[in-house]
């Protein structure tokens, strides 16, 4: 009969790795959301867009999801890595010569590494931000009363090339990581609904269409701010 | 036409193989692609050599037993088309064509091209039958209609010949193209019901159990199928799959 | 070798007393049963895994025999009849066109000249209606009407629709189905299957058949099988002509051993050529695809009347579509004008070497004919331009609302012509040629399917029984399911009755021994020759022999020449042939080796049996035999009987046995197609 737990079988990681990655395509959204306020942040000195930081590390909901974000970050990440060494383990010997492409998407074929590229991206992305914010030395702000980390200003700082010497290689790392980030995505978001089973001779299209816009636009956005924070300071 | 072979040459399953080169003269394009090969082994044999040990049967691309990695794909360069269907005038002369065996843990070779594919035999002992005894006295064949939306998806799921294309070609060596193309064949058909759940666990499990790799919908496997099995079993798969986890049936 | 009986036995086909309609019911009610305690305790081997051979092997684990079944393929389901595109008939009348049991057997023993058994032929026809059931419940996927009801074709020389069919591929899901029933007993543990295994003796104890002996033929090893019976469903011999519509694989050596150990061969010269295959490219040719018979529904054959255009056809400077009609030969409708491209396979095919031969075949070969599809797809395109209401079509409208009727109905046929001979079948006629497709010799059995070896039955096609002299289309599937879900079964057991106490089959008996000792010392003889030749070059040349001298028309005096030639290229095989490789690896070869001599000495019983028969019926023509119109002259006075033959040491000089036809429910006519 059927194995016991649900993540010993091959499907079972694969809805994992969908649930997870689909979760984290509606955390890019809200991440999106709360990033193109940096677009007009400098009208109000940041005000907005520290006060939503606030809410974002304090309100109980938001908590929830965050931990629900690095839960499915970890996971997406073991999920995949064990996949990729069984899918290693099943071909011992390759082939000598090969004409993937004949077949398959770029993008479908190397999801390790451009999973791996956006690892290594949110790990210096974290530490330069994430970390700041909880746990470094942040100037505190007032606004009408309350104290209010000024995250605004780690951020423009971070993307001023006068006041950070590495701040042209971080935006390139930055862009990179977008667009392993789309090139994920570009596979990722249809293959999820596939993976669960969500197929359908009339909605399948309209999936594939969704993800694909959805892979270019949400990189293209994230991009566009760094950009324009770069450029507006230089 | 006259070409350059590299293929591959293992004496059995425990020693260490590789590719060799053989050229081959007097090709015409009428020839199919096994019949090339018959041309090398007769002169291979003449010459005191060792001929290529190759699977193949029917020769018209129905019993899925060719199975040959040429150029790179499964079955070679053609779209809906067995080795054995493949003719010489679909390659250049003077090409150099590479040959190699299914490559996959779950698929040991035999000798130099032929593998051993009993994993599916296993797959589909484990659930891929119906529980029907032959009494002689069933119901009657048009007792339970079947919609005819139904009864063709199910035909389409069911020409899969089990040759392991979509294994070879897929990057992680999964047969979930294989197992999906049965286990959709009966979720379509009233017959399949009462084993549904059951039939996708035992079978899901068995293919796990054989050591082939995990489904990234690459859908390279539908592109190759020699018989176009569509990835939309696939996902009827996952779907009964998860449900039957989630129902506990 | 075997002690061969001195006397000629007579043949009893044991047929049950009573009615025709009634014989079967009182036979299964009338044999004796083996408890379900006592099945256990009994051992079958089945060899072969075709429709028959799973069937066979299924149903026996079900009733609680412990199987062993083998096939030398890698799976089960590769079994040659995979290949059947057409369908199979069963009498289900659901077309309500007035289809009964008497009916298709009536069609049966028409179709097969009256030189089949009418009490096979009615159980034949009585279970078909079973198969269904059994394939639907199983979950074979058949075609349906919108209604959700199964669908009809009409097949080759009968007046109703009684063939059941799954797209061009009904016998790959008959075989799927008797395979997945195969697996689950597998599962069980009720059947043990051997996969690359081939049969290489049938061991014979006390005169009953004990079991074999198998090579594995991925390690060589060479194993001792024992078991209470032995059921052979190894399929056809249609390889003895080298090119076929068979498997490269299919082969007559499981049934050939049987043979030299005391089972008599029947009507082997029997062979049935199918008329619209792809013809022959080349030397390398390894094998010949066969295009649906359904392509005669709608197509015209013909070639040209002229020499000289066929010269222009062959050098290339005319090409077929720039003859005139006063130019072509329409020969079938010509000839037949009663059924015209419709006749019957045996007819359409003689027809089409009668024009070869007589030096007007369209390829270089000189051995091809046109089946042109223009005034079809002119015909249906017209009728669709009315149903489009378009008025006054040009030509090129006609043509292209035609060629997508033609595309409809008959694509995927169309696309595999395209992808063999890179023609395109729309523009331009189609080339075709008969070639071997079946073979309706085969074992000698009698009714309850048992060979003249007690203990050793044969099913499908490796028997003889139900065919006659020509096989209709849609009826090998029927053959191999009847006889292994239901027929076999329970005939068995009234043989295995008496073997509920005989315990386990010992393997370690001198008959084991030395039957494993001639195999091993056979291989050792192939593997040690001195020779240079490969198997395949000696095949081809079989091939070619059997083919001039037993193929589509025979006469005593080539086929005379035949025998010796065959004799004479078994000692040069003997002498040169060179198989390459070891004994105690996978080694394709040497498989062949074994194969192709037991095809050799098979071909020379065909020419014997052919040589005997001195009439033309179905399959066999004897130029001798003919009207002066040319066509077939049966003998029902001197003929009327299967022809069973007992192995002497020189296929030549095997025995003849007779088992007289007796015909108290039909009166034999002559087939007519005028």
């Amino acid at each position: 009969m059927a194995q016991n737990g649900i993540l010993q079988s091959s499907l079972a990681k694969k809805y994992a790795m969908a649930v997870t990655g689909l979760f984290l395509c509606l955390f890019l959204v809200g991440h999106l959301a709360g990033n193109l306020q940096l677009l007009t942040a400098a009208s109000d000195g940041g005000r907005q867009f520290n006060e939503y930081a606030k809410f974002m590390t304090t309100f109980p909901a938001v908590k929830v999801l965050s931990y629900l974000t690095y839960f499915s970050v970890l996971f997406h990440l073991v999920d995949g890595v064990v996949l990729s060494l069984q899918n290693r383990k099943a071909r011992p010997v390759r082939y000598a010569m090969e004409r993937a492409s004949t077949n398959a998407g770029w993008s479908s074929r190397n999801m390790m590494l451009l999973g791996t590229i956006v690892l290594v991206f949110l790990v210096t992305h974290m530490q330069n931000f994430w970390w700041q914010m909880h746990f470094g030395e942040v100037a505190m702000i007032d606004y009408d009363g309350e104290s209010v980390k000024d995250l605004y200003t780690v951020v423009a700082a971070f993307f001023n090339p006068e006041m950070n010497r590495w701040a042209l290689p971080a935006i390139g790392l930055y862009l990179l990581g977008q667009f392993a980030l789309g090139f994920h995505l570009w596979h990722g978001f249809s293959s999820g609904f596939q993976s669960v089973g969500l197929r359908h001779p009339r909605y399948t299209n309209i999936i594939s269409c969704l993800g694909k816009a959805f892979s270019v636009l949400v990189p293209v956005l994230f991009s566009a701010i760094v950009v324009f924070m770069y450029i507006t300071q230089a | 036409m006259d070409f350059t072979l590299k293929i591959w040459r293992q004496e059995g399953p425990q020693e260490q193989g590789r590719m060799e080169t053989y050229p081959v003269t007097g090709i015409t394009g009428d020839m199919s692609f096994l019949e090339m090969m018959d041309v090398l082994n007769d002169q291979l044999i003449r010459d005191g050599q060792d001929p290529v040990a190759f699977d193949h049967d029917c020769r018209e691309g129905i019993c899925g037993m060719c199975s040959m990695f040429i150029n790179g794909e499964a079955h070679g360069p053609n779209r809906k088309t067995t080795t054995c269907q493949l003719h010489m005038r679909s390659f250049k002369d003077g090409e150099t064509i590479y040959i190699e065996p299914w490559r996959a843990a779950a698929f040991p070779v035999v000798k130099d091209l032929a593998v051993d594919r009993s994993a599916f035999d296993r797959i589909i002992q484990s659930g891929g039958y119906v529980s029907v005894n032959s009494s002689g006295n069933p119901l009657d064949a048009n007792a339970i209609p079947v919609p005819k939306a139904d009864a063709d998806d199910a035909f389409n799921a069911a020409t899969c010949i089990g040759c392991g294309a979509c294994v070879a070609t897929c990057k992680n060596a999964s047969a979930m193209l294989f197992v999906s193309a049965k286990v959709s064949q009966f979720a379509l058909l009233p017959q399949g019901q009462p084993e549904r759940m059951s039939r996708v666990q035992r079978m899901v499990d068995q293919m796990d159990k054989e050591g082939f790799g995990n489904c990234t919908n690459t859908g390279a496997c539908e592109v190759e199928c020699p018989k176009g099995i569509s990835l939309d079993n696939i996902a009827r798969m996952n779907r009964d799959y998860l449900k039957s986890k989630v129902t506990g049936e | 070798m075997t002690e061969m009986p001195k006397h000629s036995v007579a043949l009893d086909a044991k047929i049950p007393e009573g009615d025709l309609a009634d014989k079967w019911t009182n036979h299964k009610n009338s044999i004796r049963l083996v408890n379900p305690a006592n099945k256990r305790l009994i051992d079958v081997i089945v060899v072969g895994t075709g429709l028959a051979g799973s069937s066979a092997a299924a149903s026996l684990a079900e009733m609680g025999y412990n199987v062993k079944a083998f096939c030398f393929q890698d799976s089960p389901r590769r079994a040659h009849s995979i290949a059947a595109q057409g369908g199979i008939n069963a009498a289900k009348n659901y077309q309500n066109d007035g289809d009964s049991v008497y009916r298709l057997f009536y069609d049966t023993i028409k179709g097969g000249d009256y030189r089949s058994r009418e009490a096979n032929v009615y159980r034949l026809a009585e279970v078909s209606a079973n198969i269904i059931d059994q394939c639907v419940a199983q979950g074979v996927p058949f075609a349906r009407e919108y209604g959700g009801l199964l669908d009809n074709r009409s097949f080759g020389g009968v007046q109703v629709s009684r063939t059941f069919y799954a797209k061009g591929q009904t016998g790959q899901q008959l075989l799927l189905g008797a395979y997945s029933a195969l697996s689950r007993q597998i599962s069980k543990g009720k059947v043990t299957m051997y996969n690359r295994h081939e049969l290489m003796d049938v061991v014979v104890v006390d005169g009953k058949a004990r079991g074999i002996i198998a090579r594995n033929l991925t390690t060589g090893e060479i194993e001792r099988h024992g078991a209470h019976a032995v059921v052979l469903c190894s399929g056809g011999y249609g390889n003895v002509f080298f090119l076929s519509t068979n498997a490269m694989g299919s082969n007559v050596s499981a049934a050939w051993k049987a043979h030299k150990k005391g089972a008599y061969m029947a009507n082997p010269s029997y062979t049935q050529i199918h008329p619209t295959c792809i013809p022959v490219s080349g030397h390398y040719q390894s094998k010949l695809t066969l295009m649906s018979e359904s392509l005669r529904n709608d197509g015209r054959i013909w070639v040209p009347k002229e020499q000289s255009d066929v010269e222009a056809l062959r050098n290339g400077s005319l090409r077929p579509t720039d003859i005139p009609e006063e130019r072509r030969d329409y020969y079938l409708e010509r000839r037949y004008p009663a059924f015209g491209n419709l006749v019957p396979r045996d007819v359409a095919s003689r027809a089409a070497k009668e024009r070869c031969d007589a030096g007007f075949g369209v390829n270089e070969a000189g051995e091809a004919v046109y089946l042109d599809y223009a005034s079809a797809i002119e015909r249906y395109g017209r009728t669709e331009a009315n149903v489009q209401g378009i008025p006054a079509p040009s030509m090129e409208k006609i043509r292209e609302l035609g060629e997508a009727v033609v595309r409809a109905k008959y694509g995927n046929l169309f696309q595999m012509y395209e992808q063999i001979t890179a023609d395109n079948p729309y523009k331009t006629p189609m080339r075709i040629y008969p070639a071997v497709h079946y073979t309706m010799g085969g074992l000698w059995v009698d009714y309850n399917l048992q060979t003249t070896i007690p203990g050793l039955y044969a099913c499908g096609e490796a028997n003889f029984s139900d065919h006659g002299a020509n096989r209709l289309g849609a009826s090998a599937l029927m053959q191999g399911l009847a006889d292994g879900y239901f027929v076999l079964p329970y005939t068995i057991g009234d043989y295995l009755a008496d073997d509920i106490r005989t315990g386990e089959v010992s393997t370690e008996t001198p008959e084991f021994a030395e039957a494993e000792k001639a195999v091993q010392d056979r291989i050792e003889k192939l593997l040690g020759n001195d020779g240079k030749i490969p198997v395949d070059d000696f095949h081809r040349r079989l091939g070619r022999i059997m083919w001039n001298e037993c193929g589509m028309s025979r006469n005593a005096e080539g086929l005379k020449k035949a025998i010796a030639d065959i004799q004479a290229l078994r000692s040069e095989f003997e002498k040169d042939v060179r198989v390459p490789g070891r004994a105690d690896r996978f080694n394709p070869e040497l498989d062949k080796a074994g194969r192709v001599f037991d095809l050799m000495e098979l071909g020379e019983l065909m020419c014997k049996d052919a040589l005997e028969r001195n009439e033309s019926c179905g399959g066999h023509f004897r130029e001798e035999y003919q009207t002066p119109e040319g066509e077939a002259l049966r003998d029902d006075e001197g003929h009327a009987h299967v022809s069973a033959w007992a192995y002497t040491g020189v296929p030549a000089e095997a025995t003849h046995h007779k088992e007289e036809l007796t015909f108290d429910n039909v009166e034999l006519k002559t087939r007519s197609y005028k």
